[in-house]
């Protein structure tokens, strides 16, 4: 084969060793009788579409494995971005992991009991651990109004803090909406009761209506709104329409998102749930109590 | 080296796969809200058009033709995913935006027709350049609609402010319809048009005419 000679120029003795090896003739002994034969015989369409298959799979790995750690790299700046973002703290030029490393501190919280828990803050994936059924905790069909199935024991949770004082907490949550589970972060006071803002990073919403969740427009709307009621329940949520803020209970709403109302109750739902005892109600006790 | 060059630029006006062959429509309304976003599709795409025209046409002698689109559907996807992988490493912000649509090359009509229509009968090196063709074809459109989405939408030119908006203090009044994807009918609509003023050998043939009734034979006049 003329290919065979010009490639041998190049590579030199490995493919003299090549050569001399006994499978190598035998594959290209296989290979020139394959290439001789019709297109249209059997066994030709078969090899033709095992080598493709085989040739193809090689080169999707290759830049699979060799990207993965930029990658990796890019959606844990992602991440840091959003949390930023949600803290307030995102201009546009702003050094992310500097900003990050200097003013937001992870912490792990035991979900059920409120306390911190010790351990690598670093290293823990709060969603990987929601489906290990060793990390995780089962919900009844009561307590999943959310649609989450199970959550898990640990959360990883994010205070900005200036000095000793708590500025704000930033609460990771999640629940289903229409078409898929949106994912998000809630930033609260210290007081665990007024919200600084919401941001859902990772959400698969009709876009122009579910996923106006992601408009920075409609998250302003949630700056300043309430959490509990007097009696301590969630009160917070989204209405139908456009909230009229001269009313009594106006700190409790959020404009719906117009045109989506399976995600707008779904919103509704993961605020409720993550709110709830069930979530970070007794987290966000702990740290009005003990700062 | 005419030949070449003809291969080359003809799919920008003479024969462009949106304006001509109104190929790869979808993509063309779905992501030309914004121009960086428009400018990585049009780059993907081209580079996914001339690498899959060039590899397909280097083992055209030996497809078997009952698999031929199932092999060409392999190679424009193998590269498509090698491509959604290097935007995810390299331009992860865009490739958030771009979502879905990266991998929705796959499907655009403008590779599997290329692929189907001259890399099966041509050269390697030529299939590439008319791959390398039809990409700045799309590129060409898709950047024009951009241009007018962003310019008009949101009053910015690749994020930069070009119309000071009226919610910044300014005076433009931003038009949301050149947000949403129908506009970019009415812009690529606009462009045929203007193609076909321009060049009139692009216009079609009626499929049938109009009888005219009035002046039909067999009038009493």
């Amino acid at each position: 084969m003329p290919n065979e000679n010009k490639s041998c120029k190049y590579m030199g003795p490995l493919c003299e060793k090549l050569e001399k090896c006994e499978h190598y003739q035998k594959f290209a002994k296989y290979r020139d009788k394959v290439l001789a034969l019709s297109n249209d015989s059997l066994e030709k369409t078969i090899a033709v579409a095992l080598s493709l298959c085989f040739v193809c799979a090689i080169l999707v790995s290759i830049a699979a494995v060799a990207l993965r750690p930029l990658q990796i790299e890019n959606k844990a700046l992602d991440m840091k971005k959003n949390i930023l973002d949600v803290a307030g703290l995102l201009q546009d030029g702003t050094d992310i992991n500097a900003a990050f490393a200097e003013k937001i501190e992870a912490k792990l919280v035991d979900v059920a009991t409120g306390e911190y828990v010790e351990g690598d803050v670093e290293a823990y994936d709060q969603r990987k651990a929601a489906k290990d059924p060793k990390q995780n905790v089962a919900l009844t069909k009561d307590q999943d109004i959310a649609s989450i199935k199970v959550r898990a024991k640990i959360a990883k949770v994010y205070l900005v803090k200036e000095g000793d004082t708590i500025k704000s907490i930033i609460l990771p949550v999640h629940g289903y909406g229409l078409w898929s589970t949106m994912y998000g972060f809630l930033a609260v006071d210290a007081d665990g009761q007024t919200v600084q803002s919401i941001n859902f990073y990772d959400q698969g919403e009709t876009p122009g209506l579910g996923a106006e969740v992601v408009n920075p427009n409609w998250r302003a709307l949630w700056k300043g709104k309430k959490v509990y009621d007097e009696s301590g329940a969630v009160a917070l949520g989204l209405i139908k329409g456009t909230v009229d803020n001269s009313k009594p209970g106006s700190e409790f709403q959020v404009d719906g998102l117009a045109g989506a109302t399976l995600t707008s109750v779904g919103v509704t739902n993961l605020v409720k749930f993550w709110m709830s005892q069930e979530g970070f109600a007794a987290y966000l006790d702990k740290v009005r109590t003990k700062g | 080296m005419t030949d070449t060059k003809k291969v080359l630029t003809d799919p920008l006006v003479n024969n462009n796969p949106i304006t001509l062959q109104v190929l790869g429509i979808c993509s063309a309304l779905a992501v030309t809200s914004q121009m960086s976003t428009s400018l990585i599709m049009a780059i993907a795409l081209t580079a996914v058009t001339a690498c899959s025209s060039a590899a397909i046409s280097a083992i055209r002698n030996h497809i078997p033709s009952s698999i031929r689109i199932i092999v060409q559907m392999t190679i424009i996807a193998s590269l498509v995913i090698i491509v959604d992988q290097i935007l995810k490493a390299f331009v992860y912000d865009v490739s958030k935006q771009l979502s879905v649509f990266v991998g929705l090359i796959i499907t655009n009509c403008i590779v599997m027709g290329r692929a189907e229509a001259y890399a099966m009968k041509n050269p390697p090196m030529a299939s590439f350049i008319d791959g390398i063709g039809n990409g700045l074809g799309y590129s060409l459109i898709l950047v024009i609609v951009a241009f007018f989405r962003e310019l008009f939408g949101s009053g910015k030119l690749l994020g930069i402010d070009i119309f000071p908006l009226v919610k910044d203090g300014g005076w433009y009044d931003p038009n949301g319809m050149m947000l949403l994807p129908p506009s970019a009918f009415f812009i690529i609509g606009f462009i045929i048009w203007v193609f076909r003023q321009w060049k009139p050998e692009q216009n079609e043939a009626a499929d049938f005419k109009i009888m005219d009734i009035a002046h039909g034979e067999g009038g009493h006049h």
